[in-house]
């Protein structure tokens, strides 16, 4: 089976239902017109961009561009990370944390996938390592950037109970272990479910794409387990290394809690 | 047996702190709401970010680990904080030869106490045992920050008798936070107030 290459008119096909809906809502007057006609907008030019870059950069494979690529992408995710937070670090850490949690983790997961599981030749071939890297940034991300928040906003909260602990002679470690759990849980807790249900509620978005692009279903099936088990890995690194970072952050050397260190992220 | 001096503390709301408490003194302290006496508390228990130094006899604080430090300097605060879903959970391994349980019925509880749930109690309630979980500790000197205030006049005298023999046996250095002018009365000793970021004697 082929790759049945979508022409021009097909696309223009798919975005008239789109308009569609545009003009529906504005009969409706249900306000929301506007919006989609401007999503619809940015989406097309941000994919048709990535298309070509991508298109670039699969010819000629050349390291500088793939690394400049790479970095966008991490510091984006990075970004994204902190700009989810209710209450985020103050200073250099609320960036540094998640982008360094982030690195640690997909980084190292999308290394060992090129290197060992997939042996890709040389391993920095863009055609794996953009699209192998992008669902590692983006899952780990979510996971991070959940972690994260549900730490800082319990610490938060819990401060009288942390407090308490620590008047009592506990140490920060012991003071801090319950929060630290239940952050560690929330952050995983997305990837484990999407793992349970995958194939049964939904084909995942990689497997479906690889099936329209004409591969057999048993080897989708068999690179998106790959892609699930390097996503549970990724997302788990990271959000214990963004857990225990940040739960470290919040006590200085004399083990006092110091949410002083937070600030609330205006949204 | 221990005596607290506190070594040129400063705080957010106080200058420059020069403090000794006796072996087994116990110093009432006072003054307005929002005064900065709750934080001078925390500072000796080393809680928050301030300048100075504290000493227990000859032990400076900075020679101890802050769990160390926090086990043998004892700080009861004026609200009492709970993290598990029983009393009996918070009680951390009792000390040998600190029987819970004679702690338990001079605070005026029942020995089964332990095994109750934490929503069931009052603030009052919370206060007694928030004590009998500090005093298990053993501390050596004892912050208190209101330690009667949400009780009523049985309950206060008891926990008046727990912590006057507390000291008596432990020869424990008290600095008490009492908004009541009768209680300082009372019980008598030296008496401190903040007035203006400082700590003058009470007039």
């Amino acid at each position: 089976m082929n790759l049945i290459a979508l022409s021009v008119w097909d696309l223009i096909l798919a975005a008239g239902l789109v308009l569609l809906l545009a003009a529906l809502s504005w009969r409706l007057c249900l306000g929301v017109g506007r919006r989609v006609l401007v999503a619809t907008l940015r989406g097309t030019v941000q994919l048709m961009l990535v298309g070509l870059v991508l298109k670039q950069l699969f010819a000629q494979a050349n390291p500088v561009l793939i690394g400049l690529i790479v970095l966008v992408m991490w510091s984006a995710a990075g970004w994204e990370v902190q700009s989810r937070q209710k209450r985020r670090y103050t200073g250099s850490w609320g960036y540094g944390i998640g982008t360094f949690s982030l690195f640690l983790s997909s980084f190292s997961v999308t290394l060992l996938a090129l290197l060992v599981i997939i042996q890709v030749e040389p391993w920095y071939q863009p055609r794996y390592l953009i699209p192998l890297l992008g669902m590692l940034l983006g899952n780990t991300m979510s996971g991070v950037a959940i972690a994260l928040d549900q730490l800082t906003r319990q610490a938060w909260d819990a401060r009288g109970c942390i407090e308490a602990r620590l008047l009592l002679g506990a140490t920060w470690e012991e003071a801090i272990a319950d929060l630290r759990r239940e952050a560690l849980r929330s952050g995983l807790i997305p990837i484990v479910n999407a793992m349970a249900a995958a194939g049964l509620v939904s084909l995942p978005g990689m497997m479906t794409g690889q099936i329209l692009a004409g591969s057999p279903p048993l080897e989708a099936a068999k690179y998106q387990l790959l892609i699930l088990f390097l996503i549970s890995a990724g997302t788990g690194l990271g959000a214990m290394a963004a857990v225990w970072i940040g739960s470290r952050r919040l006590f200085d050397d004399r083990q006092r809690l110091r949410l002083d260190r937070l600030t609330t992220n205006r949204r | 047996m221990a005596g607290l001096r506190l070594d040129g503390l400063s705080t957010m709301l106080l200058r420059e702190v020069d403090l000794t408490l006796a072996t087994g003194e116990r110093i009432f302290l006072s003054g307005a709401s929002g005064s900065g006496k709750s934080l001078l508390l925390r500072a000796v228990a080393d809680l928050d970010p301030h300048r100075g130094e504290v000493w227990l006899d000859d032990l400076p604080r900075s020679r101890l680990t802050p769990p160390e430090w926090r086990r043998r300097v004892g700080l009861l605060p004026a609200e009492s904080h709970w993290w598990a879903e029983t009393v009996g959970e918070h009680w951390r391994a009792p000390v040998a030869d600190s029987p819970i349980e004679a702690l338990l019925v001079a605070l005026g509880f029942d020995v089964d106490v332990s095994g109750w749930a934490i929503t069931r109690l009052s603030t009052g309630e919370r206060q007694r045992l928030a004590l009998a979980r500090l005093l298990l500790n053993q501390p050596q000197a004892l912050l208190l920050d209101e330690a009667t205030a949400n009780l009523d006049s049985v309950n206060r005298e008891r926990v008046e008798t727990v912590l006057e023999d507390y000291r008596a046996t432990h020869a424990t250095a008290m600095l008490w936070v009492s908004h009541d002018p009768e209680q300082r009365a009372r019980l008598g000793g030296r008496r401190l107030v903040i007035r203006e970021n400082r700590l003058e004697p009470e007039a």
